[in-house]
């Protein structure tokens, strides 16, 4: 007569995979949100300098980017060891600016090419020789407006 | 036969795809930030434009940054730790007493107002990268906490909650006007 009645046979029940597709998908947009696709294949080192007086880009659609930094080490045979310019995908000389500043203003409209920012994205680790090159090559190509490119973090961190 | 239930949809796979799909995201995507130091170049003069104007020596604050990254601002030797505070007492400074808003200390060998205030920056190619970034990290540093304190005995705001008309004329209180010559070059 007890209403409990003994469970029959030993074997424990299998564990629901029901919720794993949730899981899973909960991961995958926050990864979707979090993070942004990446722009090229990087072909130098570049783990950029810490600032705490950064801004975060609003458009995204009005930033062009200039790496600079050392090649990587399977690009050392092609591009040697000193800090060298990369634009989009080829690694490029200062004298290449001019035109590079030109087809990414031909991309934009007429009034959102005006607003184009180019971000500086650099190694912390090169010298201001190369920087000022790329920096003199802006200017000569009428690109005024600079984004130093940085992560949020203590000027100390740098000075290590 | 009269009612059968229908049969369930394996979702066994589900879990796989939503894998497929979230290592694909992982592979083509990065988690580096888009932010960074805003700064504008100096326009570049036409070849036979005029020479500019000439600045005063006290108008002047010239950092000098040699190869090893050392600093020399106005001939004397500074921790970049210091940089801030001489640079906000140097555009604050209100050498003639036009400027009602500055708290300077109104050296006669310092700035005369903000407009007139420039900070000159000269580095050296072999300078490293991230210190020159520092540099430039304090000196934005330094217009920020100014014009915050301008803007907050304004409009009672900080500089960031304040429309675009309020946010210029806290700008033109206090213009950031930083020279940057060619670096010298490193023997």
């Amino acid at each position: 007569m007890s209403k409990f009645k003994k469970k029959t046979g030993g074997e424990a029940p299998a564990i629901s995979t029901a919720s794993l597709p949730d899981i899973v998908f909960m991961l995958l947009f926050f990864f979707m949100v979090s993070t942004v696709m990446r722009e090229v294949t990087y072909k130098v080192k570049i783990v950029v300098p810490s600032a705490t007086d950064v801004r975060k880009i609003v458009h995204r659609s009005l930033v062009s980017y200039i790496y600079v930094g050392k090649p990587l080490p399977r690009y050392r045979d092609l591009y040697g060891k000193e800090p060298v310019i990369q634009l989009n995908d080829v690694i490029a000389k200062p004298s290449d600016i001019p035109g590079f500043v030109a087809s990414e203003r031909s991309k934009k409209s007429e009034d959102d090419a005006a607003l184009l920012t180019f971000s500086i994205k650099s190694d912390r680790d090169v010298n201001m020789g190369v920087i000022s090159d790329v920096k003199d090559a802006l200017r000569e190509a009428q690109a005024y407006r600079v984004m130093y490119s940085a992560r949020k973090g203590s000027i100390r961190d740098n000075l290590k | 036969m009269a009612k059968r239930s229908a049969p369930e949809i394996n979702a066994g796979s589900m879990a796989d795809i939503a894998f497929l799909l979230l290592i694909f995201f992982l592979v083509t995507t990065t988690m580096d930030v888009n932010k960074g130091i805003e700064r504008r170049l100096p326009q570049k003069q036409p070849p036979h434009a005029p020479p500019p104007p000439k600045i005063q020596k006290r108008n002047l604050f010239i950092i000098d940054i040699n190869a090893a990254d050392e600093m020399l601002i106005r001939g004397k030797e500074m921790k970049i730790g210091d940089l801030k505070e001489a640079a906000k007492a140097f555009v604050d400074n209100n050498g003639t007493g036009e400027c009602a808003y500055c708290q300077g200390a109104r050296d006669p060998e310092s700035s005369d107002k903000p407009e007139k205030a420039v900070v000159a920056l000269k580095t050296n190619r072999g300078t490293s990268y991230k210190f020159y970034l520092s540099v430039q990290n304090e000196l934005g540093l330094a217009y920020k906490e100014l014009r915050d304190a301008y803007a907050e005995a304004a409009y009672g705001k900080k500089y960031a909650g304040l429309s675009r008309e309020e946010q210029k004329s806290v700008r033109e209180a206090y213009p950031m006007i930083i020279s940057e010559a060619k670096p010298i070059e490193s023997r």
